[in-house]
């Protein structure tokens, strides 16, 4: 009799543990729907050729997004054209030479670390270091902040990769009498390929939809600008204003952009992982 | 077999190795130097703030640019209150998602599910930000908030905290719209951490007769408790840092209300709101003290977060 | 520990002279002493149980453990009376006259074509012309050409498991070597492909010297002439294998032939 109480009570835990955490699933994916559906809700009517073919408008008027789109594209992709090759490097060194001595453990710990650190800090640091010197707002300085953002995102990545190549691999280069900056760079960073790009896609999709360090460094521009040494416009800043601004034809655009920005980062990282997993099926 | 040819690419691989592994060692050494550089141009940038404040502007919950005085101690507690109440929310969420992925979804929804909760985290902030001012502040301002004040509020000693003008935005707010952004985050580290479990001691418990619920509450979660520690503290890391979806909801009020309905301040939305308009160098490096603060937070708990995710690795690596 | 020489003594030309030499894994001494010479293009196999050494011995001929901080070789290995081990020896130029295949196949991430290239590329300065005869006589030699030779450009990695082991031979003969390390090269394919490795072994002798290590005591005794028999660091056994099969000098040796072993 006892027994079965005991055993009763300890199932009847189990089921509410059990709903809860169904619950939980589901309380996690409804935000996810919420968030979705009101993008789609508000974004697409709002979302015309217009947006993509006029310059951000003075309050009260229509206009488009296209010089913030353009000065997004052009920071996101300067921004990862510096820091992919640094990561990589930094994330070679980490799984390729960085059995022994000190640098390779501490790196990794403030890598780690800096892959979560307040991106606002970072926008702040650029800003101290390169605004206040050029005294002027900047396209490059926007740039420089989201290259910071991307050079831990790449080499925690790079570093995994690398991991997971075959140690084999190395040893029949090796044996070949390869040397080993070529061992590494035709036959591993090959071999870990697409799970880099994969991370660098990871890195970008990050990028395009930080706002925080592009505060203090590119600032905005109403008009159409493609001189990275000036004051440049971006979707994440222009949403922000747009968005706490009292006119409506501003609130209308800034769904436009955050749906488009939520489509695009989405995109890449359905992309990302569409790709990581064929490259891996395949191998 | 042309020798001579072999030793002249023996010189050029040997010279080409060296530099190559330079420049690789270079790479990671600027890692360092970044942290050093932010680290010290922090300082500096806010040298007159602490020359001007002392320890005082950590205390102090004046913010008046008008006659520069500056403290601190408004947008720290309103930093350290909307995280408190992002991870109450969070915590048990994600570990009942991560029970969920790990343990009861089926096998042919468990990849379509989990890649949804990681679609969560990659949403960008500012759009839980705008999302949380326009379709969620205004339902909750509705139709929560009047409840809140009528039944908590009544309660003696809690009750304080939570009666207020239903505005939607504040503090409260603030952390609800966090908990939701770094539910992903603590989830995703959890399932990974869950997925360390050796399946052989799950399988024992299992064997002995224990059900779901007692393997994840006596076997798994007390094996990788660590790792799901440092989880928490890495979602904590990313709320105390978090800009735009705090920025918008929060109220950017520098007033120390006791209720959680009241607008208030952190840190970072300080610095979104305040850093370009602000005039005369005090003002600018108090806010870049505000930074240094915030920086200083964070690196603690991330540092931390890692140190336990290391150890559980570790301790993974030396079963293995 | 080393077991007396049974063949005559004129016909040898050894290639490969270990002197006392002795492995360590950090601490642990994984291999004690080690006597023994390698005949010139011959097949010389080393057998025993697992975790005996014979790999680790065969990965101190083209030093492949210096990847490893923790691991370090004593003694002297003589090739063509030069110790290898010897600080001043470089490395890559070793391996070049010594190649390797390993247990599981390899293949680079490239083309057929470009995993042979890939090793000739390193020394020689080849045309065009030259590198694609020196890719067909490699695969040629690997008896893989009728299967590749119009899939050239095609991955390496679309291979079967067998034709990939013969694309890591063939990449490793087409450095010209003078030394073949085969590191269970069979272990991980199907019968009908461990048949077709041990037929080109046969032929590779007329060229190379070759050393296998083998966990299949009857591939030991179909492909090789000579075989040594290892026990937990130690040489146990050494001679010619029809000697070693047969008539094994040590009572050790022959259990573990019979399979009276552990």
């Amino acid at each position: 009799m006892i027994m079965m109480n005991l055993y009763t009570r300890r199932r009847i835990i189990n089921a509410a543990g059990l709903v809860i955490s169904v619950l939980a699933m589901a309380f996690g994916l409804f935000w996810l729907c919420w968030i979705l559906w009101t993008l789609l809700e508000h974004g697409l009517p709002a979302l015309t050729p217009m947006v993509f073919a006029q310059m951000t408008p003075p309050p009260g008027s229509s206009g488009g997004l296209l010089n913030a789109i353009a000065g997004s594209l052009m920071m996101t992709l300067v921004g990862t054209l510096i820091g992919t090759p640094i990561g990589i490097l930094a994330g070679t060194y980490l799984a390729e030479f960085g059995q022994r001595g000190w640098l390779a453990p501490i790196t990794r710990f403030i890598n780690d670390v800096l892959l979560s650190a307040p991106s606002i800090v970072i926008g702040l640091f650029v800003y101290e270091v390169y605004v206040v010197h050029v005294k002027h707002f900047s396209g490059w300085a926007g740039a420089l902040a989201l290259a910071i953002i991307v050079i831990p995102i790449v080499i925690r990545t790079t570093e995994n990769m690398l991991r997971l190549v075959p140690t084999t691999l190395r040893e029949a280069a090796a044996a070949l009498g390869a040397p080993q900056w070529k061992i590494i760079n035709f036959i591993t960073l090959r071999a870990a390929r697409a799970g880099i790009i994969t991370g660098v896609m990871l890195a970008i999709a990050r990028i395009s939809g930080e706002t925080a360090p592009l505060l203090f460094t590119a600032l905005n521009n109403q008009f159409w600008n493609s001189n990275m040494d000036q004051p440049m416009a971006n979707l994440p800043v222009v949403i922000f204003q747009f968005a706490m601004s009292p006119y409506e034809d501003w609130q209308k655009l800034a769904w436009a952009g955050a749906l488009l920005i939520t489509l695009s980062v989405l995109t890449l990282n359905i992309l990302a992982r569409v790709l990581f997993r064929q490259k891996a099926a395949s191998h | 077999m042309p020798t001579f040819l072999r030793e002249a690419s023996l010189k050029r691989h040997t010279v080409l190795d060296l530099l190559f592994r330079n420049l690789t060692r270079v790479s990671a050494f600027g890692v360092l130097a970044l942290l050093m550089a932010i680290i010290v141009s922090l300082i500096i940038g806010s040298m007159p703030a602490i020359r001007a404040f002392g320890f005082g502007f950590l205390a102090s919950s004046d913010w008046d640019p008008v006659s520069d005085q500056f403290g601190a101690l408004i947008p720290i507690v309103g930093t350290l209150v909307t995280s408190a109440i992002a991870l109450t929310i969070a915590i048990p969420v994600s570990f009942g998602i991560a029970i969920f992925l790990t343990e009861l979804s089926p096998r042919l929804l468990r990849r379509p599910l989990g890649v949804a909760i990681e679609l969560l985290a990659g949403i960008p902030s500012i759009i839980y930000g705008m999302w949380g001012l326009f379709v969620f502040a205004p339902l909750f301002a509705d139709h929560v908030e009047p409840w809140v004040n009528d039944h908590i509020g009544a309660m003696p000693y809690i009750g304080p905290f939570f009666s207020g003008p239903p505005m939607g935005i504040g503090v409260l707010t603030a952390g609800i719209i966090l908990a939701i952004m770094v539910i992903p985050f603590i989830a995703s580290v959890m399932r990974d951490v869950f997925e360390v479990v050796p399946t052989l001691l799950k399988e024992s418990a299992y064997g002995l007769g224990a059900t779901t619920w007692e393997v994840m509450w006596k076997v798994v979660l007390p094996y990788t408790r660590i790792g799901v520690v440092g989880g928490i503290m890495l979602g904590l890391g990313r709320a105390l840092g978090e800009t735009m979806a705090v920025t918008f909801v929060i109220g950017n009020a520098h007033e120390l209300g006791k209720s959680l309905l009241m607008p208030g301040n952190s840190i970072a939305s300080a610095l979104a709101n305040e850093f370009t308009e602000a005039y005369g160098e005090l003002y600018t490096s108090a806010l870049i003290e505000l930074g240094l603060i915030l920086f200083f937070i964070t690196f603690v708990v991330l540092s931390l977060a890692r140190y336990m995710l290391y150890k559980l690795g570790k301790r993974e690596g030396q079963a293995a | 520990m080393n077991a007396e020489n049974t063949t005559d003594p004129k016909t040898i030309v050894p290639k490969i002279i270990v002197k006392d030499l002795n492995f360590y894994y950090g601490n642990y001494r994984a291999l004690k002493n080690i006597n023994l010479s390698i005949a010139e293009k011959m097949v010389t196999a080393f057998i025993g149980p697992s975790g005996c050494g014979k790999s680790t011995l065969l990965r101190t001929f083209n030093r492949m453990y210096q990847l490893y901080p923790q691991q370090k070789a004593t003694g002297e290995i003589l090739l063509d009376g030069a110790n290898i081990l010897d600080k001043s020896q470089d490395l890559n130029m070793l391996r070049a006259r010594i190649g390797m295949v390993f247990q599981k196949p390899t293949p680079f991430p490239m083309s057929i074509y470009d995993n042979i290239a890939f090793g000739v590329k390193l020394y020689e300065n080849l045309s065009k012309n030259d590198m694609d005869e020196r890719v067909e006589w490699a695969l040629h030699k690997a008896a893989l050409w009728t299967e590749a030779k119009d899939k050239l450009k095609q991955s390496g990695t679309g291979l079967s498991g067998g034709q990939q082991q013969r694309l890591c031979i063939a990449r490793a003969i087409a450095v010209k070597p003078q030394v073949l390390l085969l590191d269970e090269p069979t272990s991980a394919l199907d019968p009908i492909s461990t048949a077709h490795i041990e037929k080109l072994i046969d032929e590779l002798k007329e060229d190379f010297t070759i050393v296998i290590v083998t966990h299949n005591m009857q591939q030991a005794a179909r492909v090789s002439d000579y075989t040594a028999y290892m026990y937990l660091g130690d040489l146990i056994e050494f001679g010619d294998t029809s000697t070693v099969f047969t008539n094994p000098k040590r009572k050790e040796t022959e259990d573990y032939i019979t399979g009276r072993f552990g």
